[in-house]
């Protein structure tokens, strides 16, 4: 049995934020857990620029965002354990892993940061007809065989989802001399940012069909073709308006959900619109002491979020180890309505908010000029104004405990208004 | 020359090869696929049925109760699992109850043991996740479920252990009469038998025309279904029918022996051996009428759905017997439900029908019924685990993150006799790519490891059939 004052479950860029922020706070004795060869987690594959934004203020490649983060954590010290897979963690806080050199290894941790990302849905869960051959790839796996190991996996390839992650496939898929067919999209909307859609679609000349589906595959071996059809308001595709694409590819990028096998083993509560634990505001799930952050909590679009909300995880993991995090105190619901399907934190405990808290949060649909209202026990305290809002790009509200007096409010709720109503 | 040559490596004809290495033969098993397994029994229902309900005198009501008879020691020698669960089915109004009736009479009839007639209260007692609109049940506890291909592969492995030969990736297309036995085209290959064993299944009959005039006709029926997450695994505890009717035995319910939940299969002839798609309307169909059996079940939960096509003859019964025209050549075809169940038995029976062509065999003195057993490392307990890795560092790797498998594991199963050659081949032995991420992470991880284990280049590496390809180059 070996101790740690905080182990971190995960070296992706959520993992990597955590544990530098808490070793900045003051602990010391931190252990990333890392089940790939490599940190860094799925930035690794994606090579293409936009990363650090917000963080940074310039344009990186996944690789190179992650390598700063690498390098700060092996500067700080920081130990870690890659190669290594965790296959339990209790709510008591302990962690039973396994590798190749050390055997098995039990972790007895003061506080446990959850950082284990998502996995993609696949074509079973979405339930595509048709035969079941070779050439069918969720578009992540397919970004590691291209970018990470150097191997193509298709000539003519026919994309289902437009999530960022499919159109950012499109894009590679060309520049690698594969013709792409056709992005389709189930929702009569993108799942991804606009930035996405101009940069990887319009500029390549390939196809969106919105409001599509796949309703069949054809190959024994390998995919002979693919038919899309045309959905009405249920989501039923329409009779009579198939499209039959000759290909050999068939990438789906249609979810990703994340991955809570763990907090399930610790008895965490999960939140059935996100599948990631419920959190408050210093992102501590439902077991005390056990923090979650980035896409294991919910999808995020943007890295530059993960690492923003994965820092906040940190830093108040340092603070429940140095016994500075309030527990027996209020809790303000904060909750989704109205064309707000949820929101992050889950909860606050107002006693441990210095001065503001981030919610962050996805719509369920597009909206153009309204505002997003967030009221306490009914009463608005903050009105934010947004042109355009869309279920691909999360909304972040910043909200100051300082400015308002909750009296005795213990809910605060965010909707969608229209403008003049 | 061969003495015998068995066509089809599915579940009957490895049942059979693995039976004759018993005696003192030289055997051949030959299938044109890649793998063991590759036809009907990889896409069943995995169920060991308890035997109530073919019509009594048929060779499937014999067979089938002598086969689930067999089952708890065969699967013991070969390290399979396999477990005793029991069956129910239901019945939701007066007539449903009827026709339990019946099929608890047919049972009987049958000399099916342990069955019982249960009240709505019982049926509730053992399932509590099922309708409360069912009136009762029978309840047969014998029936039980299998690994139907990693019973196959495990028959051949130790067919092959036994002296049985094994001729993969080779379709017969030609079979002639010689003077002392028959001459057989297989793949690039010619050789020679005395005696040959049609286990081809969907393909029996095509096998059977090479040879004879007299013929019988294979009439392709698919059947669909969904496969769901192990976290609805325990929704039932028992394999769940509903009452027979026209349309067949319906879509049951069951637990898979790895804790999966399987539902279907539909029932729709069709025209063509090879269309193993999946429809729209079939899966639609599995999901509309569990949810009149179960209570609630989400179907966010599927995490692959898949097609099996029966090879059912007109006259409904197995067809095993040695042709009239052709001495020496003989067919074991329409094996359609319930031909696992069955199999083990209809071994026996084959080689008592050989017996009657050859007079008696010596018995292969070298016999070994056992097959080593594979390691599950999540099974060990951590002391266990920690010993092993500390022997063998590969077993501390785990690839697979949904179902937890190890690189030793999948090592083993490259290695063994009869062992994986195609990713898919992988994962019916070892389970990596089974779970609900279905591969996504680690099947580039078993396609690296495939690579090396055989020594080929990763591009060589195919899905399942041998043009499954799954890389297609380099990139720029």
């Amino acid at each position: 049995m070996v101790h740690y004052d905080i182990v971190v479950i995960g070296g992706g860029p959520a993992g990597l934020a955590a544990a530098i922020e808490s070793r900045k706070n003051g602990v010391k004795n931190i252990l990333v857990i890392e089940r790939d060869r490599e940190l860094g987690g799925i930035l690794q594959q994606c090579i293409h620029n936009g990363f650090g934004l917000q963080i940074f203020k310039e344009e990186l490649t996944g690789p190179e965002y992650a390598e700063r983060f690498i390098k700060e954590l092996i500067n700080m010290g920081i130990e870690y354990k890659l190669d290594t897979m965790v296959l339990e963690v209790s709510d008591s806080k302990m962690i039973t892993a396994v590798n190749p050199t050390d055997g098995m290894l039990h972790i007895q941790a003061k506080a446990i940061i959850l950082a284990m990302g998502c996995r993609e849905r696949t074509r079973g869960a979405i339930r595509i007809p048709g035969t079941r051959p070779a050439g069918v790839l969720t578009a992540g796996t397919a970004q590691r065989f291209v970018n990470i190991e150097g191997h193509m996996i298709g000539k003519k390839v026919v994309i289902l989802g437009s999530g960022d992650i499919g159109l950012i496939m499109a894009r590679r898929m060309t520049l690698e001399g594969a013709e792409v067919l056709a992005v389709t999209e189930l929702m009569p909307y993108s799942g991804g940012l606009t930035r996405n859609i101009v940069q990887c679609l319009e500029d390549f000349d390939i196809p969106l069909y919105l409001s599509h589906t796949v309703i069949n595959v054809e190959g024994h071996d390998r995919v002979e073709a693919v038919t899309i059809a045309q959905v009405d308001e249920r989501l039923k595709p329409i009779k009579g308006t198939e499209k039959r694409f000759e290909c050999d590819t068939l990438l789906l990028s249609v979810g990703l959900i994340p991955e809570n096998e763990l907090s399930k083993s610790a008895g965490i509560k999960l939140d059935n619109v996100t599948s990631g634990p419920i959190v408050n505001e210093s992102m501590e799930t439902s077991a005390e002491g056990i923090f979650a952050c980035g896409n294991v909590v919910h999808v995020h679009d943007l890295v530059d979020w993960v690492t923003k909300e994965s820092k906040r995880a940190g830093k108040n993991a340092a603070k429940y180890v140095k016994g500075q995090l309030e527990n027996n105190c209020k809790n303000i619901k904060i909750k989704g309505i109205n064309g707000v399907r949820y929101v992050v934190p889950h909860i606050v405990r107002p006693d441990n908010v210095e001065q503001t808290v981030e919610l962050m949060m996805r719509v369920d649909n597009i909206y153009k000029n309204v505002k997003l209202v967030v009221k306490s026990n009914g009463e608005v305290i903050k009105e934010v104004k947004r042109k355009h809002v869309a279920p691909g790009e999360m909304e972040n509200i910043n909200l100051d405990f300082s400015k308002f007096n909750l009296g005795n409010s213990d809910e605060i709720s965010i909707e969608i208004v229209k403008e003049g109503e | 020359m061969y003495d015998i040559t068995v066509i089809g490596a599915g579940i009957t004809g490895t049942f059979i090869a693995r039976e004759l290495s018993k005696y003192q033969l030289k055997v051949l098993l030959i299938d044109k696929e890649n793998d063991i397994a590759n036809g009907t029994t990889k896409a069943n229902s995995a169920i060991v049925h308890a035997g109530y309900d073919a019509k009594e005198g048929t060779l499937k009501a014999k067979l089938n109760v002598r086969g689930n008879e067999l089952y708890d020691e065969i699967c013991e020698e070969l390290d399979v699992p396999f477990k005793r669960i029991g069956s129910l089915v239901l019945a939701f109004n007066d007539k449903d109850m009827e026709t339990v009736h019946e099929l608890y009479a047919r049972g009987e009839r049958n000399c099916v043991p342990q069955m019982e007639i249960l009240d709505k209260e019982s049926v509730l007692k053992l399932e509590k996740n099922l309708s409360e609109d069912i009136v009762g049940a029978l309840h047969a506890k014998t029936a039980g479920i299998v690994g139907p291909w990693e019973l196959a592969i495990a028959l051949a492995e130790n067919a092959v252990e036994n002296g049985v030969e094994l001729l993969l990736n080779s379709t017969v297309t030609d079979i002639q009469k010689i003077a002392d036995g028959y001459s057989i085209t297989a793949g690039d290959r010619k050789l020679e038998s005395k005696i040959i064993i049609n286990c081809a299944g969907l393909h029996s009959d095509d096998i059977n025309n090479m040879l004879n005039t007299q013929s019988f006709e294979i009439l392709p029926n698919r059947g669909e279904y969904n496969l769901f997450d192990k976290s609805v695994g325990n929704i039932v505890n028992s394999v769940v029918f509903r009452c027979p009717s026209e349309a067949g035995k319906g879509v049951l319910i069951t637990p898979t022996v790895h804790g999966n939940l399987l539902l279907g299969p539909t029932s729709e002839y069709i025209d063509s051996k090879t269309s193993f798609e999946t429809t729209l309307e079939g899966l639609n169909y599995i999901n509309e009428h569990a949810h009149h059996t179960l209570k609630q079940i989400s179907f966010q939960g599927v995490i692959t759905s898949f097609t099996g096509i029966r090879a059912k003859t007109k006259n409904q019964d197995f067809i095993i017997e040695e042709s009239e025209e052709s001495l020496g050549f003989f067919n074991v075809a329409g094996i359609d439900s319930p031909g696992l169940t069955a199999a083990p038995a209809i071994a026996e029976y084959v080689v008592e029908l050989i017996k009657g062509r050859l007079g008696d065999i010596e018995l292969n003195q070298d016999f070994n019924p056992n097959r080593r057993p594979s390691i599950h490392f999540m099974d060990l307990s951590d002391d266990e685990k920690a010993k092993l890795i500390e022997k063998d560092p590969r077993f501390g790797r785990i690839i697979c993150r949904c179902e937890n498998i190890t690189e030793g594991e999948i090592v083993d199963v490259i290695n063994r006799k009869a062992g994986a050659t195609t990713l898919d081949g992988v994962k019916r032995r070892a389970r990596p790519g089974s779970g609900r991420c279905q591969g996504g992470f680690c099947a580039p991880r078993v396609m690296e490891i495939l690579a090396r284990e055989q020594d080929i280049d990763i591009t060589e590496v195919v899905k399942d059939r041998l043009n499954s390809y799954i890389l297609t180059g380099e990139t720029k």
